[in-house]
């Protein structure tokens, strides 16, 4: 029978089924990090158990660590150290292989697991981190867990999991210029819904896929989980095992050739069927912006807030009222106080070169906040190496090392009250980057640009 | 470890039906201050249970501040309940608080896992559904109690009764207040006959680790 990739990677881990929806599947490579991974493995401890296989487990510091150029185990995020030492003591004594502050390969997860080969065609691999999904834009089975699911799996090497069923979106035709692989997944979000995805695995194809390089189709699966689906996965290619090639986790010598072999196998065959297919035209995608406080909040940039349909929406007021917008304002042109870049949505090499090729030579707007904090300290490193922090630096941006940073508020550091800003990252929920703060998604370039004229901006505007 | 089996609940119910209500407003990040699943339950809804964060000054408007809701048990939401972040701080705090069943149109999928492993109920019913109900509990709040029998798969708000569909492996785990851990151990002969099938066949994923920086 014709399988989906989904099918493919689900039955390779199958351990056994245990009732009509749950199966035991196997895990390959685990992730933690200082903000769970410190609860789940004390907890471990308390309870008596152990780590199965800690060779197969990794951490980062990242979510909570500051990003300001000298930093330490201190955080602006009061009790901050407190996770940070709790992990590096856990992770030490049951032998994970740790990304500390000070490590040149420090940096996001989903960032650090593809720069190193972690991750790769064909494996599962858990995190409590619900943007896990990031990762199977390789072809492998990622997907976001709790810290109780992390210690099960932590364990005994396995999952419950309930199956998904499988979706595929086919995004046909090719980009637009100006518009990525962030507009993609935005554009989908608002079109079918934040639950739109609930209870799928989807398969990202189509040719405007199989065009994007690896870091952009990370950014395409990285907002699944906004979508609310269980993960989002691309087949590999050639695109994917070029890019492994010479990592430090990759297989080298016959070890690659006989890995290669298998991850050309890992592609939904041509008549599998899905549960459900969704097909977009990338000619109806634009450079788009959210204006309210879910990701399905959205619209092409060009747009307005859209005007009441039908009957009058609650949520939708609240979200105006949080954004101090009105229906039918124009989003281009709308004053912002700040500019983002940075996360696992959009943090990586090619992100900041997007940026800053429309930031070279020029100023952000006078008395705007702008900082870009780079994925992993690896990306830091390869930018500056072409100039990267010189042409954010001169242009008005904080140049920072590598963390989650202000993508979220974890009670440090935050873009303040009310404030207006425009960001690459994944979630404008209600005060998600500081206390009332208003976060405006969007894309790399848009984020540039936008920061460059002090209001939310058009990126067609300066090709 | 042992979790909270769960049978039955019964008594107020509060209803938040907004759609797409994230872990990050059931518990903002700067409101998990210490290495623990504990001490989460003043920080639960932070974002709107209090005027201020700092002086923690009940907001009047905020549902389970009003004095019929006190004894809450039960949320009544909207679709997407628990998307978002996968903090499993936002189950915690809620169940510190005292909440022990969600009924909500559809939730998040990590959250509802997160739930089961806790020993708190996310009971899914249609939307219009969960509407009725919370039009029924809004009449009187403190009197009109709600129960949740897991045993018998049905919910009961007055005249209003109905049944509902649980996962067979979530309804056995929350019933007996298994372990998941602990269950799963007891298959470790498949899963070690597993793990050495799959060295064999996949060999460049264990190789590597010993050359490794």
């Amino acid at each position: 029978m014709a399988s989906t990739l989904f099918d493919k990677l689900w039955n390779e881990h199958l351990i056994e089924r245990q009732d009509d929806h749950t199966d035991l599947i196997y895990i390959d490579r685990i992730f933690l990090h200082e903000r769970t991974g410190s609860i789940a493995l004390e907890s471990l401890e308390a309870d008596g158990r152990q780590v199965f296989c800690p060779e197969q487990v990794f951490c980062c510091m990242d979510h909570i660590v500051d990003t300001y150029p000298g930093r330490g185990d201190d955080t602006t995020m009061p009790s901050g150290r407190d996770f940070i030492v709790a992990t590096r003591s856990a992770v030490a004594e049951a032998g994970i292989t740790l990304f500390d502050l000070g490590d040149p390969r420090q940096g996001i997860v989903h960032v650090v697991s593809p720069e190193q080969g972690i991750v790769q065609p064909g494996v599962t691999l858990v995190c409590p981190d619900s943007h896990t999904c990031t990762q199977g834009a390789f072809g492998a089975l990622a997907w976001g867990i709790g810290s109780s699911e992390a210690e099960h799996a932590l364990v005994t090497k396995s999952l419950r999991v309930q199956r998904p069923r499988t979706m595929r979106v086919r995004f046909e035709g090719a980009l637009s210029p100006a518009v990525s692989a962030k507009d993609m997944v935005l554009y989908l979000i608002a079109a079918f819904g934040a639950s739109g995805g609930s209870g799928y695995a989807i398969e990202f194809a189509g040719p405007a896929v199989e065009a994007l390089d690896m870091e952009a189709r990370m950014t395409l699966c990285n907002m699944a989980v906004e979508f609310s689906a269980f993960t989002g996965i691309i087949a590999p290619d050639d695109t994917t095992f070029s890019y492994l090639r010479g990592r430090p986790y990759s297989p080298t010598g016959d070890a690659l050739a006989q890995a290669e072999n298998y991850w050309r196998s890992l592609r939904s065959d041509p008549d599998a069927q899905f549960g459900r297919e969704l097909v977009i035209d990338c000619a109806d995608i634009e450079p788009s912006v959210t204006w309210g406080t879910s990701p399905e909040h959205c619209v092409p940039i060009s747009a307005a807030v859209p005007l009441s349909v039908g009957s009058d929406d609650p949520a939708r007021e609240r979200a105006l009222r949080y954004m101090g917008l009105a229906p039918g304002q124009r989003l281009s042109g709308l004053a912002i106080e700040a500019a983002f870049i940075g996360s696992c949505t959009n943090a990586r090499l090619s992100d900041l070169r997007a940026a800053a090729k429309v930031l070279r030579g020029r100023r952000v707007a006078d008395g705007l906040r702008a900082i870009c904090v780079p994925g992993s300290m690896q990306v830091r490193a390869a930018a500056e190496a072409e100039g990267l922090d010189r042409v954010f630096i001169d242009a008005g941006f904080e140049w920072r090392e590598s963390g989650c940073s202000m993508c979220f508020y974890a009670g440090g550091e935050h873009f303040g009250y009310e404030q207006r800003v425009i960001s690459t990252t994944n979630r404008n929920f209600e005060s998600r980057q500081g206390p009332r703060t208003r976060t405006h998604l969007a894309s790399p370039v848009t984020v540039a640009v936008s920061a460059l004229r002090g209001c939310i901006t058009d990126p067609r505007d300066f090709l | 470890m042992s979790i909270d089996a769960f049978h039955r609940c019964t008594g107020v119910a509060a209803a938040m039906l907004r759609p797409n209500i994230d872990t990050d407003a059931i518990i903002p990040s700067r409101e998990m201050k210490r290495v623990s699943k504990v001490g989460l339950g003043e920080g639960l809804f932070a974002g709107e249970r209090y005027l201020a964060a700092e002086t923690r000054e009940p907001s009047p408007d905020f549902v389970l501040n009003q004095p019929e809701y006190r004894d809450c048990c039960i949320l009544l939401a909207g679709p997407n309940f628990g998307c978002g972040s996968s903090r499993e701080h936002a189950v915690w705090a809620l169940k510190e608080f005292g909440i022990r069943a969600i009924v909500a149109p559809s939730f998040g999928a990590i959250f509802a896992n997160n739930c089961v492993r806790n020993g708190l109920l996310p009971v899914t019913l249609a939307q219009a559904q969960v509407e009725d109900v919370a039009d029924w509990v809004l009449d009187a709040p403190a009197n009109n109690h709600v129960t949740i029998d897991l045993d018998l798969q049905r919910l009961v708000a007055g005249a209003i009764s109905v049944t509902f569909e649980v996962d067979a492996g979530a309804r056995q785990m929350l019933l007996n207040g298994l372990d998941a851990i602990a269950l799963t151990q007891t298959r470790w002969n498949q899963i070690a006959d597993f793990d050495r099938k799959r060295r064999e066949s996949h060999p460049w994923l264990y190789q590597q680790e010993s050359s490794m920086p």
